[in-house]
């Protein structure tokens, strides 16, 4: 690792190497680069996914057709469950006989290359085969997955062949057509319906979802160098004679084969950069577009972008067309492609009423052309999050209008959505799991069910995997019972594990998905998939061991009950099992156990832990994971006695465990880091810090913040008072020497000497010299981290060194750290006046060395600083200071400090700006409100916004801490002038003290009575907004008061005003309402309301009914006794008087 | 009302009815609003024990059976739904 101490260092200086430079040199001499074409390709969710995650770029969809609408009408339609059924077989026999090609083949290749051996060279194409199939398994590796398919692996190698390989050249040859059986075909576009072989053709009426996938521009992965041969290519190459075109076989048609599993978007298609040759370009042109991309569509106006792929979906409406021509359904068309261009690139204004107006047609548009249009854009390869949120946006509103008109494109939808389910982001997980719900709501079970059955048992993992999901959110939106007989079915299936595993799956899925809520049908959901333990198939039964942990997860701690009839399989099959499927089974174990009862536990703890032991050893990463949580769990459990963990447990994992190599991996470190401290919580902090303290000397840093981390966890929740005099004297020497020793100045080392000292506390005196001494060594150290470092441990240190009573110590400091306040890095200089804050608190103002009146001048300027921390430390300390020490510093001091104040009260962040209102609160008051107070008023001249917001708060402050009586007359008076920024500052300040001040407002409402009487009857909104604030404030701080006269006052000058329509001011000016009905009571409230209720005009009673409701929310009770007696109005069987309030005594 | 607001206040109204009833809308017949109120009435007297024990003396009932009574009575307490004449 690192060279000897003293060796010589090889070399002075590093610099990249030769041809790396070279590399750049020879970029920047091209001219076409985009800058942004890597960000752009990240936020194009293709390019920044796996390969996994891309494999939904594979899926089919089928139409799904609507049993119901079927039935009701007496037709028979295609495309039923039936037919998705054969489709999926077929699908399958596929997936098989092309295996069985691919095996064939690459036997025929071994067999070759056996010839081959003979020659010197081997062929061409193998070499670059050769290189390819090393370029990838040494370029990004795949994630492993538990249970992806062994095969597909193996497959993906050998699909990739070259330009040059034999398959590509075989495929390039025209004579050889046989062997583009299965290739995929040059251009798919071509094939205008996309008719397999083996698909009944009255099944796509129009041109079929899966079709308009594959014209996707992204989908054209082939790059111009291996595409086909094109006819005219071909006639110019051949001779004319002596050729002849072979007509294909009967019954042949190009398999349609999905893109190979690994390979990544060729295409990468930047945001605003067309490429010469791309094929979108070139369909662009073809359509008769210019190549300049157009940000003004006719009919649409301008958007926000428009990207190359957008002209392929958008060609119909970027030409001007001549109306009259267009039939019914093309009109509709046009339309439906206008409002989703809108949508999807417009600005949000436009993007907002077109979404608008594409919810309240949905039904007049319907589904057909609308998901016809919406779906093949989110199968787009260069896709952004942006757009794809919008699109998912759209289809959740249109879903809530079509209701069941969905059913034929369920499967569709899913096919689109359904990938959403494993993003990595969580909020698109939200999102498909919202539209899957709303989909499933509004197609009904029975129809989701028989759209999803035939994907259960799918050849490919990954959609059998989102459809597990997909399936778990249909559990949680219309009931897990309403399932349970469709999983109870599937998890027993006889004809394929697959569905068996999937089955299971969708219990694990709606376990991890629904929490606690799975409680009430527990018995049911394990009983479910409790006999795949003993399944035939390995893979099974790890994912059943995978589900009953997520079940037992979900339940805890409840529900043990359930899981009787798993514990035996359970522990049998750890002995039974070795590698993932006993991973999983500890799993499972792990999260069992917390469910038991404390008597049982400890039996089945110790059964388990003869195989934990042994899996110590273990060198799979998963396993080693896995046996820490498990044995984490374990400890917690009440029944394991401390004694059972000291002996049988703790030896071992330490052995195991505690060694340098676990403090490499982040996710070992911090499993191995919480387990100790869980094993500490029984066997106590003596026991595991005395293992480890030693490690605190260790020379591997990494494995020393491990050991330190643990300590300062295990201490903070247990304290130190079970540590003896020798383990606390090795303790501390163990903590200051890796605090001296490390060399990236790391928080865990902070935190860790903090915790330790401050838990010792007054035991740590003997010590204090040689801490003290190391601060002042560091703080004075070159390194600007390390005198940050030192500052921020004497913060943490102060109040310890106080309770040892080293007075002196503190002084030493404080003087040292004062000195240090030109220190120019801002992080460091944050520190250390955060310390000389800490110091400064402990120790008091009278007895502060420095004194604090050289202490604030020092001060002053550093408020200046931009830097965010200084300015929070800085304004901390001068608050304290002038709330504890204001008379030390003269007055003249304080005024100064007021201006600078008044620029921290725009700051960024909240807590500066709270501070420094905080602060102007305490010097108003040592100094008297008067000089302040004239400060912040003048300040609500100015322009900016924010500094007059943040006066008028401060006003409210002092008038908060100064008295209401020394704030409101100024107010009052400054509310005279002429200009309307200060009026309106005046009655924001005052807001803001009736909001402060409270009850204390009862002695001021009639005062400012006039004032507000005057703004509540202005020409300004903003003037009637902010005064209806204040009267809400007012109404509240004097309720039961009696104030009742003034506010029935204002409560009649705020009442015209509910029928306003700017939402800041009706908002406002409900609240006003809402806070009178708190001072005047509801029945006042009620009979000004009553006069509106029965208006004729339905803008009025619509207002009315509003505040009525919000009354009847806050008061429903108390205005029994004011409804109006209606018996009059009795009629026939409707009668309505209130009888039993009518009886009296 | 803007446009904005109108969206959003509606919807947020049809979430304050699903969740509370007893609140109102425009068209809401006088009926409905009568019916809202007698239950309420009657749900008062339940719930406060003063209210329910001077009923109980002026109708010379036990409490208890006040209760009762007052609690059946909230199913339609102002007869049937009037015949809508549209």
């Amino acid at each position: 690792m690192a060279s000897p101490p003293g060796s010589p260092r090889l070399v002075d200086s590093f610099t990249a190497p030769k041809h790396v430079l070279q590399e750049f040199a020879e970029m920047a001499e091209e001219e076409d680069i985009d800058p942004f074409a890597e960000t752009a390709s990240k936020r194009q969710i293709a390019a920044r996914q796996s390969d996994y995650h891309n494999r939904r770029f594979n899926r089919q969809a089928n139409e799904s057709a609507d049993a119901f609408k079927a039935a009701e009408e007496g037709a028979e339609i295609e495309g039923g469950y039936k037919e998705a059924m054969r489709l999926q077989r077929l699908e399958r026999e596929e997936e098989r006989v092309r295996r069985a090609i691919e095996e064939k083949e690459r036997k025929a290749r071994e067999e070759g290359q056996e010839k081959m051996d003979l020659d010197k060279t081997p062929p061409r194409e193998e070499i670059i085969e050769a290189v390819k199939e090393v370029a990838a398994s040494s370029g990004t590796k795949r994630k492993r997955r538990w249970d992806v398919e062994e095969p597909s692996d193996e497959v993906k190698a050998e699909e990739k062949g070259g330009e040059w390989s034999k398959e590509a050249l075989e495929e390039a040859v025209p004579k050889k057509r046989r062997s583009r059986w299965d290739a995929t075909p040059a251009d798919v576009g071509e094939t205008p319906k996309r008719s397999r072989w083996d698909q009944a053709p009255a099944a796509q009426p129009e041109a079929p979802m899966a079709a308009i996938i594959m014209n996707a521009p992204g989908f054209m992965h082939e790059d111009k160098h291996n595409r086909y041969l094109t006819d005219e290519e071909l006639d110019a190459l051949l001779p004319t004679s002596g050729y002849a075109i072979v007509t294909p076989p009967p019954g042949y048609a190009p398999l349609v084969r999905p893109p190979k599993l690994s390979a990544t978007p060729v295409t990468e298609i930047s945001g605003f950069h067309i490429q010469e040759s791309s094929d979108a370009a070139a369909v662009a042109a073809a359509q008769g577009l210019a190549p300049e991309l157009p940000t003004e569509i006719p009919g649409v106006g301008s958007l926000a972008f428009f990207k190359a792929e957008d002209a392929q979906y958008f060609a119909k409406i970027l030409k001007e067309e001549d109306e009259t021509e267009l039939s019914v359904d093309e009109m509709k068309e046009r339309k439906i492609m206008r409002l989703l261009l809108k949508i999807k690139n417009g600005t949000p204004p436009v993007r907002k009423t077109a979404l608008r107006q594409i919810t309240d047609k949905a039904r007049e548009f319907g589904a057909g052309p609308l998901f016809d249009k919406i779906l093949p854009l989110l199968m787009e390869r260069t896709l952004e999050d942006q757009e794809r949120h919008l699109l998912v946006k759209v289809i959740d509103r249109v879903l809530y209008k079509l209701d069941d008109l969905v059913r034929p494109y369920v499967h569709k939808i899913l096919v689109v959505i359904e990938p959403l389910l494993i993003d990595e982001d969580y909020y698109a997980r939200v999102e498909g799991r919202e539209i899957i719900s709303n989909l499933s709501k509004a197609a009904g079970l029975a129809h989701m069910i028989s759209t999803m059955r035939p994907d259960i048992d799918h050849a490919d993992e990954y959609v059998r995997n989102t459809t597990a999901r997909a399936f778990s959110v249909v559990a949680s939106a219309l009931g897990i019972p309403s399932l349970l007989p469709f999983l109870k079915a599937v998890c027993r299936s006889k004809k394929s594990w697959q569905a068996r595993h999937t089955g299971i799956r969708i219990v694990q899925q709606i376990a991890i998905m629904m929490g606690c809520a799975v409680l009430p049908h527990l018995r049911n959901l394990v009983e479910c998939i409790a006999h795949g333990l003993q399944d035939e198939q390995q893979k099974v039964r790890t994912m059943t061991a995978l589900g009953l942990a997520a079940l037992a997860e979900a339940a805890a701690p409840y529900g043990i009950e359930s899981f009787d009839n798993v514990l035996k399989p359970l522990w049998v099959g750890i002995r039974l099992h070795r590698g993932k499927s006993l991973a999983a089974f500890l799993k499972a174990i792990g999260f069992i156990l917390p469910l038991m009862d404390p008597e049982y536990v400890s039996y089945y703890i110790k059964e388990v832990t003869i195989i934990l032991i042994r899996e110590f050893q273990t060198s799979d990463e998963e396993m080693k994971k896995i046996v820490l949580k498990v044995v984490q769990q374990c400890a917690a459990t009440e029944g394991v006695t401390p004694q059972y963990i000291k002996q049988d447990i703790l030896p071992d994992f330490f052995k195991a465990f505690w060694v340098r190599r676990m403090a490499l991996d982040r996710r070992n470190y911090r499993q191995v880091v919480e387990t100790t401290v869980e094993l500490a919580q029984k066997a106590g902090v003596a026991e595991i810090v005395g293992r480890i303290v030693n490690d605190l000397k260790d020379e591997a840093e990494p494995y020393r913040k491990m050991v330190m981390e643990t300590i300062t966890k295990v201490v903070a929740s247990l304290g130190a008072s079970d540590i003896d005099e020798r383990l606390e004297v090795r303790l501390v020497d163990g903590i200051i020497y890796s605090f001296q020793e490390q060399t990236t100045e790391d928080q865990v080392m902070l935190d860790g000497f903090g915790t330790v000292v401050n838990a010792l506390g007054i035991r740590v005196k003997p010590y204090l010299t040689q801490i003290v001494s190391t601060i002042l060594w560091r703080l004075n150290n070159k390194s600007a981290k390390v005198r940050q470092q030192a500052a921020d441990l004497t913060t943490r240190l102060a109040v310890v060194i106080k309770q040892c009573g080293e007075d002196q110590l503190l002084s030493k400091l404080g003087l040292v750290l004062f000195e240090q306040l030109g220190e120019e890095y801002p992080d460091t200089l944050g520190s250390i006046i955060a310390a000389e804050g800490a110091i400064a608190n402990v120790v008091g103002m009278t007895q502060m060395n420095p004194p604090v009146k050289d202490l604030l001048p020092r001060m002053t300027p550093i408020l200046r600083n931009r830097h965010e921390k200084v300015q929070e430390a800085t304004i901390n300390l001068i608050g304290r200071i002038a709330d504890r020490g204001a008379e030390f510093v003269p007055a003249r001091e304080w005024m100064r400090i007021c201006f600078e104040l008044l620029d921290l009260l725009k700051a960024h962040k909240k807590g500066i700006r709270r501070a420094a209102v905080n602060s102007f609160g305490y010097i108003a008051k040592s100094l008297g409100p008067q000089d302040v107070l004239q400060v912040l008023l003048t300040n609500l001249r100015v322009q900016e916004r924010q500094s007059r917001v943040c006066s008028t708060v401060a006003i409210a402050i002092v008038a908060e801490t100064c008295g209401p009586f020394t704030c409101i007359p100024a107010i009052l008076n400054e509310y005279r002038t002429a200009e309307l920024n200060v009026r309106t500052g005046c009655l924001k300040a005052l807001t803001f003290v009736f909001e402060y001040v409270g009850p204390q407002s009862a002695y001021y409402a009639d005062s400012v009575v006039t004032m507000l009487e005057d703004a509540l009857t202005d020409r300004d909104l903003v003037h009637r907004q902010t005064a209806s604030v204040i009267v809400k404030h007012l109404a509240l701080g004097v309720a039961g008061l009696g104030c009742e006269d003034s506010m029935l006052h204002l409560m009649n000058l705020v009442w015209p005003n509910c029928f306003e329509t700017s939402p800041h001011v009706i908002g406002a000016v409900m609240e006003a309402i809402e806070a009178m009905r708190v001072t005047l009571g509801p029945g006042v409230l009620l009979s000004y309301i009553l006069q509106g209720l029965f208006h004729p005009a339905r803008k009025v009673r619509e207002v009315y009914w509003r505040i009525y409701n919000s009354l009847y929310l806050g008061a429903a009770d108390s205005l029994v006794p004011f409804y109006p007696d209606l018996g009059e109005l009795s009629e026939g069987q409707n009668v309505y008087d209130r009888h039993p309030l009518q009886m009296f005594i | 009302m803007s446009s904005e607001l109108r969206y959003t206040a509606n919807t947020q109204l049809e979430h304050l009815h699903a969740r509370y009833t007893g609140t109102g809308h425009a068209d809401l017949t006088k009926w409905e609003w009568l019916t809202h109120q007698h239950r309420d009435t009657l749900s008062s007297i339940v719930g406060h024990p003063t209210l329910a024990s001077y009923l109980a003396i002026a109708d010379g009932e036990s409490i208890g059976r006040v209760k009762f009574e007052m609690t059946e009575r909230m199913l339609q307490p102002c007869g049937p739904p009037p015949a809508k004449d549209d």
